[in-house]
């Protein structure tokens, strides 16, 4: 059998948008009902169709089905929902993606290493430390520097990412809010992100996408006074999050509009693949951090905050303490950050420093080689995954020797956790799918690369 | 469970290319994680095992095109292929991970898919289908995922060139 010749398991398309589109429930298999409800539990046939009946067996003209997206300010970028609605009873939903595929994959192989930061920084583009992050640490495991990379450094990536991950928590924070109609947090959340991305503009001089993190290091030192900046936003954001416990935490229409919607237990978490917020609010202490420590996490002292009911409120609670242990991080880092250099001073690496260049001919042109050809990189491959702040990112690098990767690969979170939304949405409202999708927090930019 | 993690250890140790068998199929290191080389037929059947040995969670799957990189360090045993299948594998009970790399021939580019064992990997499977032609058997949904329904051919397959968008502006490369 061939790829050809191989044609899908289910009916042909009946819409005009070919064989991706969702069709009718009643023109169902066993096997997608199956799919649909039962898989993941590891039901047998017979019972997954049972419970497909839901609430009771509709009929064909009873059911519609309609697009939510993939224009919709509530999916969180251009992601498509097919919910099939009885009434207003989410039935099954299908999520459709790929409107903002860009093949960053494809150009990742066409650059090199050393320029390989300027693309995945754009992928998750709430929390860009994090993709650069992973990159560089699957890169320095490829080198076999990783356990060379200066101590400043270390903590530097660590005090980046946790600024990241808060900055990242807080645009969640916003878009939940505005997605259940409190368009006041959606402003404060933006405005608290703001004095983040503040901080991180002054160390990497953009907001977004930095390509700051690079392999072997970062690409400069952190400024002078970034201690008094990284103070003030400790002392600024603590009482914007007591502000926000007033606001949505104990206000009655916030906790009925989450509570028990959306949920998912362990056993679905898991067998979803699903990682980060949504595995921990189900009350499965996962975190990279501490489970499979990277950088100094394993000196850190934080909690691992987990749920219980693994539904839309205990994440949204997940996220906004996690802002306060990303807080204690950052506190412990401010107060052992070392001195020393902030890369690894190895030539095939590291360029130059700019000074060197106005001095030497032969810095120069290292420098010019170095940008250009990019530094060769052993054969080998390598996985690495890190705690973003929406669960594991991986980054999955195959290597041929040469100065571009041979294939990047990288495992988004988002793109997992999206598969979840059938799952969680099963039964509820169409106005519960707005709070649903907006609980696991996707960023397109992740799902599709 | 104690004498296979002991295994896995002894193979994750010295970071050479030591070949040993692991769960039945040939297994290597690379860069200190434990990666196995099961046939296409014993695929399906390790990955369950994995399973019951605790590696739960299909953290990743991918494809690999090797068209212009054949002759890649592979453990002794192992015949290369064009296409490889990346899974990797992680157990949050004993916190490690595995990988397990399966060769897909170019003649014949299926695979049995991995939803019966871990549904999870079903949007991994449908992409790596769009994105190398890959075909998993058995898969409930195997259609493209991130290239629109029309689109021809599989872009991350090698030989799939790069587009060019043509430059405007006189003398420059287009």
């Amino acid at each position: 059998m061939t790829a050809t010749d191989w044609t899908p398991s289910r009916a042909p398309a009946q819409t005009s948008e070919g064989a991706q589109e969702m069709t009718a429930r009643s023109e169902m298999g066993p096997r997608e009902l199956l799919r649909e409800v039962g898989s993941v539990l590891r039901m047998s046939e017979a019972e997954a169709a049972l419970l497909g009946d839901l609430p009771e067996d509709p009929d064909e003209d009873q059911t519609m089905i309609i697009n939510m997206g993939p224009q919709h300010p509530s999916t969180h970028g251009v992601l498509r929902l097919m919910l099939e609605l009885q009434g207003e009873t989410v039935l099954r939903c299908k999520p459709i993606i790929g409107y903002l595929h860009t093949g960053m994959e494809k150009t990742g192989e066409q650059l090199t290493f050393m320029q390989g930061g300027t693309n995945v920084t754009r992928m998750d583009y709430l929390s860009p430390m994090a993709n650069e992050l992973v990159f560089s640490m699957a890169t320095e495991k490829l080198l076999g520097i990783d356990g060379d990379i200066p101590e400043r450094a270390v903590w530097m990536r660590m005090l980046l990412a946790e600024l990241n991950r808060m900055s990242s928590h807080l645009l969640f924070m916003a878009t939940n809010g505005m997605d259940l109609g409190a368009v006041s947090m959606m402003i404060y959340g933006w405005r608290e992100r703001e004095e983040v991305l503040r901080f991180f503009q002054r160390v990497t001089g953009l907001r977004m996408n930095h390509n700051f993190i690079r392999p072997g290091g970062l690409a400069a030192d952190l400024p002078p006074g970034w201690r008094d900046d990284v103070l003030r936003l400790l002392d600024l954001i603590p009482e914007r999050l007591e502000e926000y416990d007033i606001l949505m935490t104990g206000q009655p229409i916030w906790r009925e509009r989450l509570q028990g919607v959306g949920v998912i237990t362990p056993d679905e978490a898991l067998a979803l693949g699903a990682v980060g917020p949504i595995l921990r609010s189900t009350g499965v202490a996962w975190d990279l951090r501490r489970d499979m420590p990277y950088l100094r996490y394993d000196e850190m002292d934080f909690d691992v905050i987990v749920g219980t009911y693994g539904d839309a409120y205990d994440r949204y609670a997940i996220r906004l303490n996690e802002i306060r242990e990303s807080m204690k991080i950052v506190r412990q880092i401010l107060d052992r950050m070392p001195e020393g250099d902030f890369r690894i001073q190895d030539k095939k690496v590291t360029p130059p420093p700019r000074a060197r260049i106005d001095e030497s001919m032969e810095a120069l042109i290292h420098h010019f080689k170095i940008f250009t050809e990019g530094f060769k990189v052993p054969e080998g491959e390598v996985y690495m995954g890190i705690e973003s702040p929406r669960g594991e990112i991986g980054c999955y690098i195959a290597s041929d020797g040469s100065p571009t990767p041979y294939r990047m690969h990288m495992r988004a979170p988002s793109f997992a956790n999206i598969q979840c939304l059938p799952h969680m949405m099963r039964g509820g409202l169409v106005a519960d799918a707005v709070a649903v999708i907006s609980s696991v927090d996707p960023v397109l930019g992740d799902v599709d690369r | 469970m104690s004498e296979v993690s002991d295994d896995t250890t002894l193979a994750a140790g010295d970071g050479s290319d030591a070949t040993t068998d692991l769960y039945g199929c040939i297994a290597g290191d690379s860069l200190g994680q434990t990666v196995l080389h099961p046939t296409r037929e014993q695929y399906v059947d390790v990955i369950k095992t994995l399973a019951d040995e605790g590696f739960t969670l299909v953290i990743d799957l991918c494809g690999v095109d090797y068209l212009q990189h054949m002759r890649r360090p592979l453990p002794a045993g192992v015949v290369p292929e064009r296409f490889e299948v990346v899974v990797n594998l992680l157990d949050i009970t004993h916190r490690r991970r595995i990988r397990v790399r399966v060769q897909v021939p170019d003649s014949d580019p299926t695979l049995p898919s991995l939803f019966d064992v871990h549904p999870g990997s079903e949007a991994y499977e449908r992409e790596t289908y769009d994105m190398f032609g890959v075909v998993f058997t058995d898969h409930p949904d195997m259609t493209r995922i991130l290239m629109p329904e029309d689109w021809d051919g599989h872009p991350l397959r090698k030989d799939y060139a790069v587009g060019t968008i043509p430059v405007q502006f006189k003398g420059a490369n287009s």
